[in-house]
């Protein structure tokens, strides 16, 4: 800690960094754009002047940049002086020469940045008094809007965009008053991260194009804390909701898991709420009822009565809650994870192997922070987006520890990258075929499955001899895995990145050796394993039987009646079998809040309320129980899954039921029920939790209308709705001050509309949120564990006459069931295909986009051929999800045929 | 009077070959330093000369090659750069040095090479310069014919490359660290010091950013030693210097005076004075992005610091010559037009600032302007002033400005009341 003075009082503040960010999180005022707390300093904008002193002496003293100043011991500036105040509003004042006055129609207007520090700064009239520079817009795709006449040249897109998230198709361009920020040309913006666009632009030059479609003014939102359902990382999110519609989806700090940024899918996926293929009313036998929430209740549990066996199928994507009323209602032994057994089986080896440590399993964070990266089989830009992100990270991290003896700060932001150039930490990935995080890569292995285990086996094997070693490996892998041993070895914080999407459990199992063999010798090492859905690990703490154990049950009649919670069983098994199943079922019963093919034909229909209609708890990868809070309140008739299952279960005399009154109680029992939990873990604050007796408001204001918009209806303002899950209220009404962290619905401080603000709420400048970052880690392994090394090394992969071998490939845009349905999202989704290399298909005479006919076990589908040339011989890529295709279990021998 | 850097040129002849140079006691510097001198020794050499930049600021050559990392455990890769961006407004001495005799350019440049031990040296040359693109191209390949470039120059196991860039041609890249990112590909614009270039130049290795006129100043120091040098000059700071004058003036060009010579001098003795039916009224002594000196200080001394002390810069030492024909207000609006577009765009207040003053000065030469302006003008002078803005550029930029707001401010205001500029009738 050093002492530094600021408008002649003292301050202890933290080593090494600007003295802008010593500023902020003291939390004082100080005007800045070009910063950011996570892109560093660059010295662009000229905001952050203040006054440095010499001495106690020196009057006059010299202006400076806050941001490029590192603060030192004993240093005295001034914030207040007349000298820098009249500066920064003359940099407001330039700033804004060439914006123009259309904050009433803006999409950033109320939650502007420049708005913020114009207001700060005092900047009041424009002197200037000639002609505005203006620019052409450009289409960026479906999620960016682009209104370049607002742009006050902070680079901070461009920074962001291309140094940061590793992007290449948003440039700065041209030169002095007339610098673009844009495409060279017009087009769809090609990064996974473009959406951050909106919130780090500190104006409305990239606005939020989902949110356009239903132009509202921001602080008229009302918003909750949300977990992000597209992938297993558990981003944590703020929903936005206007007339009973999520209109838009902004992240939610937390340093632990998503920091400031999150991925395109998980930004726009939000849509699919507002879907055509929402269930909005109850169906039974097809047919839409007008039904209130008992009476359908009623009718389904009839469906239920007198049938000799019903079993449950619940799903990785519904919550811990949904899954656990099910699994309640129907008895452990009738009740069915959704998952395969192969995924079953997965999810459940890497929860035991998380367990078992002595490895830690990483959050983002850590990977952020981590020196030396191995990949195995994961393609992380499409299977966990924000992964990719967090690698890109961490490749820094060693050549800026290894500079350190020039001494250029960290936070020095330019200066750092013009060092550096492109030099690169460790990183090494092993894949099927080409990921866009290969260019980081030091060096890339393109091979199956079974052979990325065995590089992992013989990476763990040069780690630690006592580990299995793999016979007969080729020369240039040996050397291989020995680099990356060494590599791992040297690291301050290696970290290990593996995950189901293989779908091999060798190359899970490899991972974890390699963890356990750095581990030994009292070294340190992270592991992160990513799983499909949103959920996918919670359900692996609830444990349920196979799907193909349902599809027996049905098949030999032991069972009759099915109900079905928020899953589409075409993706997670083979059509026939399922086609089978679904007819065999004579009763289906169906809650979800998506029209699916599974429930088509389903007896009965339960409308189920989306994430941001409804409260739940999920588990993600790493272990992190969260909890997401309804955002708006849809029509009645939906509710959450639990609660239909609920109310059917006191429909049929269920006792157990009846003690489930709000989601605490629901909640609670979860816990209560999970082995190894500690069930006094507090996820969130409870309903009845108040400060001052007070709720916590979900909407920063009184939003326009309120006692006016329904007036057609009645005069009288209605009484907002009561949630007896949360103690959020639905309004603006409630304590105002701060609140826990794992409540934050928006983000707001006196002075701070936009999202700037989060430096409020946090202890210090992107440190943790006041009050601890949310969410409880439910797996902590002791560093002195030892579990035993894995020993099924799988054989070489070898080759077979007339036959492929197919693995999965993934698409952010594609591959994941909700966000298909976004609109925005399914515009980039790309259309389904076979993918070979050059040399494979010129073998089976085709070539790019012909027909093929691809059979995989009992599984066929015709699909059209992309020349792949990444992919290894022998090896066709099938991607996995998109809008067509059908379930394959992979990898796995098959034929293709003109 | 010797004149160590313009003894070869002769614009009827053209250049000396590398043999015609060799013959005229070239290469010579350059012989004695890698064979006679170690690094060390050169760079103490030049730091006693007191060479300082002839490229506008005036840095001491010495010291700035003083804090590049020497020895076994600095990087093994550095870099030294010509900077041949000549762009400033009236300067024209590079070209003459470059065209005149390009050798001396070489030779300076493999000299202070080797006393930072760079592993590659190159010219970053302004586009519009073809001439001195094809005639260094030439005397670069004879260099490496003859063995002064390429691996182990003179048996002395020293390597060095060297290569011509070709600008795209901004004022940005005339700025040290505008110059080394347009060098690397990326926009011409500055970088944050610290990390000087020393440290983190070209692609993050040490690097020299040095300019034409002062590389040229190397081999004679070498081969005569710092004392010769120092006495070439009339003032503190070391050598000779090429003057040059533009406008209507008798005989605009330029000459290599000693250091120290007064504007004077080099007015009315070698430009002849001004032009019959023109009066003088103010001059630019270095450039367009230095202060107007007016009568008063036309006795000046040419240097570094005498003509800092009465409130100008010595610049590029080629001045810029206002009669009592020309408006000056027509000339502000003529540079700030100029200083705005060549912004890179980088920072605000030089992005931003330096149009508006352009608008102004534009209204106010129109007839459109309003005594509101002055003050606004002022305030730009003041608020694009160095530490307020990220380079020098804007700094520059409103010199001249600052200069004529209080040199002809009459001008000013006349076009103000008037609602026409007296000039124009």
């Amino acid at each position: 800690m050093v002492t530094i003075y600021i408008d002649d009082k003292s301050y202890e503040v933290e080593k090494g960094q600007n003295l802008l960010q010593a500023v902020l999180s003291l939390g004082l005022n100080l005007p800045y754009f070009c910063w950011h707390p996570a892109l560093g300093s660059v010295g662009a904008c000229r905001q952050c002047a203040v006054i440095q002193y010499r001495d106690e002496d020196d009057k006059e003293g010299n202006l400076i940049m806050a941001c490029m100043q590192p603060v030192q011991d004993g240093m005295r500036i001034s914030i207040e002086a007349a000298a820098a105040r009249k500066f920064r509003a003359s940099i407001i004042e330039w700033l804004m020469v060439n914006h123009p006055h259309d904050c009433p129609v803006c999409d950033e207007g109320g939650e502007c940045h420049l708005q913020d520090m114009t207001v700060m700064t005092g900047h009041n009239y424009r002197k200037f008094r000639f002609k505005k520079r203006t620019h052409r817009n450009q289409y960026l795709g479906p999620f960016i809007n682009h209104e370049m006449n607002r742009c006050i040249a902070c680079y901070r897109c461009v920074r962001f965009y291309r140094d940061y998230a590793g992007g290449k198709d948003l440039q700065d361009m041209a030169s002095h008053d007339y610098v673009y920020f844009g495409r060279s040309e017009e087009g769809i913006l090609q990064s996974e991260f473009s959406g951050n666009l909106v919130e780090v632009c500190p104006t409305g030059v990239f606005t939020d194009k989902t949110l356009k479609k239903h132009y509202t003014r921001k602080w008229d939102l009302q918003s909750a804390p949300s977990v992000c359902h597209h992938c297993s990382l558990g981003c944590n999110t703020l929903v936005g909701e206007r007339y009973n519609k999520a209109v838009r989806i902004l992240n939610r700090y937390n340093r632990r898991v998503n920091g400031y940024f999150m991925c395109d899918r998980g930004r726009f996926g939000y849509e699919f709420t507002n879907s055509n293929k929402r269930i909005r009313k109850p169906i039974f036998e097809g047919k839409v009822e007008d039904f209130d929430r008992d009476s359908a209740a009623a009718k389904t549990s009839e469906l239920l009565k007198d049938r000799s066996k019903v079993i449950g199928i619940g799903s990785p994507r519904a919550s811990l809650e949904a899954n656990f009323a099910l699994k309640s209602m129907v008895g452990e032994h009738n009740f069915y994870s959704g998952l395969s057994a192969r995924e079953n089986k997965l999810a459940r080896k890497i929860l035991s192997i998380l367990r078992n440590g002595p490895a830690r399993p990483a959050s983002l964070h850590d990977v952020e922070t981590a020196d030396a990266v191995f990949v195995l089989g994961e393609d992380l830009t499409n299977t966990a987006p924000m992964l990719d992100l967090a690698v890109k990270q961490a490749i820094r991290n060693k050549p800026i520890d290894d500079i350190q003896q020039i001494h250029i700060d960290r936070w020095n932001d330019a200066a750092i990258r013009e060092y550096l150039q492109d030099e690169k930490g460790p990183f090494y990935l092993a894949t099927p075929s080409w990921t866009k995080l290969d260019e980081f890569a030091a060096k890339t292995y393109r091979a199956a499955p079974d052979d990325i285990a065995r590089l992992g086996y013989a990476v763990a094997h040069a780690l630690d001899e006592s580990s299995p070693a793999v016979e007969g490996l080729p020369d240039e892998i040996k050397t291989m895995a020995e680099e990356i041993a060494g590599a791992l070895k040297n690291a301050r914080q290696p970290v290990l990145i593996s995950g189901m999407s293989m779908r091999s459990e060798a190359v899970i199992e490899a991972a974890a050796n390699v963890a356990r063999a750095l581990c030994r010798d009292d070294r340190k090492a992270d592991i992160v394993y990513t799983l499909p859905e949103c959920n996918s690990m919670g359900t692996a703490f609830l444990g349920g039987y196979d799907l193909e154990k349902a599809f027996e049950d049905v098949e030999n009649g032991t069972a009759d009646t099915v109900i079905i919670l928020e899953s589409d069983l075409y993706r997670h098994a083979d059509k026939t079998q399922v086609d089978k199943f679904l007819e065999k079922c004579a009763n289906l019963i169906v809650v979800d809040y998506l029209k699916n093919r599974t429930s088509e034909g389903a007896s009965a229909i339960l409308p189920a309320a989306a994430f941001a209609e409804g409260d739940g708890t999920l588990i993600n990868n790493e272990g992190r129980v969260q909890r997401f809070f309804q955002a708006l309140n849809p029509d009645p008739i939906l509710q959450e899954s639990w609660r239909w299952i609920r109310d059917i279960m006191i429909k049929l005399d269920d006792k157990k039921a009846e003690k489930w009154k709000a989601l605490d109680d629901i909640s609670d029992a979860v816990l209560n029920s999970l082995e190894g939990i500690n069930p006094k873990i507090e996820i969130a604050p409870s309903a009845n939790f108040r400060i001052n007796e007070q709720k916590i408001p979900r909407a920063p204001m009184r939003y326009s209308g309120r006692t006016a918009m329904y007036a057609d209806k009645s005069v009288h303002e209605p009484k907002p709705p009561d949630d007896p899950d949360s103690p959020l209220s639905f309004s603006m009404e409630g304590f105002a001050g701060p609140r826990p962290s794992s409540l934050i619905s928006f983000f707001w401080a006196p002075g701070w509309n936009s999202v700037q603000s989060v430096a409020r709420y946090q202890q210090e400048v992107a440190g943790e949120l006041k009050g601890g970052d949310p969410g409880v880690r439910l797996i902590e392994p002791g560093d002195h564990a030892k579990p035993e090394y894995f020993k099924t090394i799988p054989d070489a992969f070898k080759p077979r006459q007339d036959e492929f071998y197919f693995v999965p490939l993934y698409h952010i845009f594609g591959s994941e069931e909700l966000s298909n349905e976004a609109e925005a999202v399914s515009e980039l989704v790309p259309d389904a295909y076979l993918a070979l290399n050059k040399r494979s298909a010129e073998k089976t005479g085709v070539s790019s986009r012909d027909k093929v006919k691809v059979s995989i076990k009992d599984g066929q589908i015709s699909l059209p051929v992309k020349i792949m040339n990444s992919l290894p011989d022998n090896i066709a890529g099938i991607p996995v999800g998109l809008p067509g295709m059908n379930y394959f279990e992979l990898p796995a021998f098959g034929k293709i045929a003109k | 009077m010797e004149k160590p850097l313009t003894k070869n040129i002769d614009p009827e002849r053209g250049p000396l070959d590398i043999r015609g140079y060799e013959r005229a006691g070239g290469y010579a510097g350059f012989k004695k330093a890698l064979r006679e001198m170690s690094p060390q020794k050169v760079q103490e050499e030049v730091t006693d000369a007191n060479l300082r930049g002839r490229g506008g600021a005036g840095f001491g050559t010495g010291m700035k090659w003083s804090f590049v990392p020497m020895g076994d455990e600095a990087p093994r890769t550095k870099y030294l750069i010509a900077n041949a961006d000549e762009m400033e407004p009236g300067t024209f001495k590079d070209r003459i040095l470059m065209e005149g005799d390009p050798h001396l350019l070489i030779e300076g440049m493999i000299i202070s090479s080797y006393a930072i031990q760079a592993r590659a040296a190159y010219i970053f040359l302004r586009w519009a310069y073809k001439r001195s693109e094809e005639l260094l191209r030439k005397a670069i390949a004879e260099a490496y014919e003859a063995g002064y470039l390429g691996k182990n120059i003179l048996g002395s196991g020293y390597d060095l490359e060297m290569y011509i860039h070709v600008s795209a041609g901004r004022y940005m890249c005339g700025e040290e660290t505008g110059l080394l990112n347009a060098l690397e590909g990326k926009r011409a614009t500055p970088r944050a010091k610290p990390p000087f270039p020393q440290t983190s130049g070209l692609w993050g290795k040490p690097s020299i950013v040095q300019n034409v006129e002062t590389l040229c100043n190397v081999p004679g120091i070498i081969v005569n030693g710092a004392d010769w040098y120092k006495k070439l000059s009339k003032t503190g700071d070391g050598g000779t210097k090429i003057y040059g004058v533009s406008g209507r003036v008798k005989r605009p060009g330029a000459w290599e005076l000693p250091m120290g010579t007064t504007v004077r001098e080099i007015l009315e003795e070698h430009a002849g004075g001004m032009r019959d039916g023109y009066k003088f009224k103010g001059l630019l002594p270095g450039g367009a992005s230095t202060d107007f000196l007016v009568e008063e200080h036309l006795d000046t001394p040419m240097d570094f610091g005498s003509i800092m002390k009465v409130g100008s810069r010595m610049g590029t030492g080629t001045m810029i010559i206002l009669d009592d024909k020309t408006c000056p207000v027509a000339m502000l609006v003529n540079l700030e037009k100029f200083f705005a577009q060549e912004s890179c765009g980088w920072c605000t207040p030089c992005r931003d600032g330096l149009p508006w003053t352009h608008k102004m000065l534009m209204a106010i030469e129109n007839g459109e302007g309003r005594m509101e302006d002055l003050e606004q003008l002022e305030l730009h002078c003041n608020f694009l002033g160095p530490g307020r803005t990220f380079c020098a550029l804007a700094p520059g930029a409103v010199e001249p400005l600052q200069s004529a707001l209080k040199y002809f401010r009459d001008d000013f205001e006349k076009h103000i009341k008037d609602k026409q500029c007296p000039w124009r009738k």
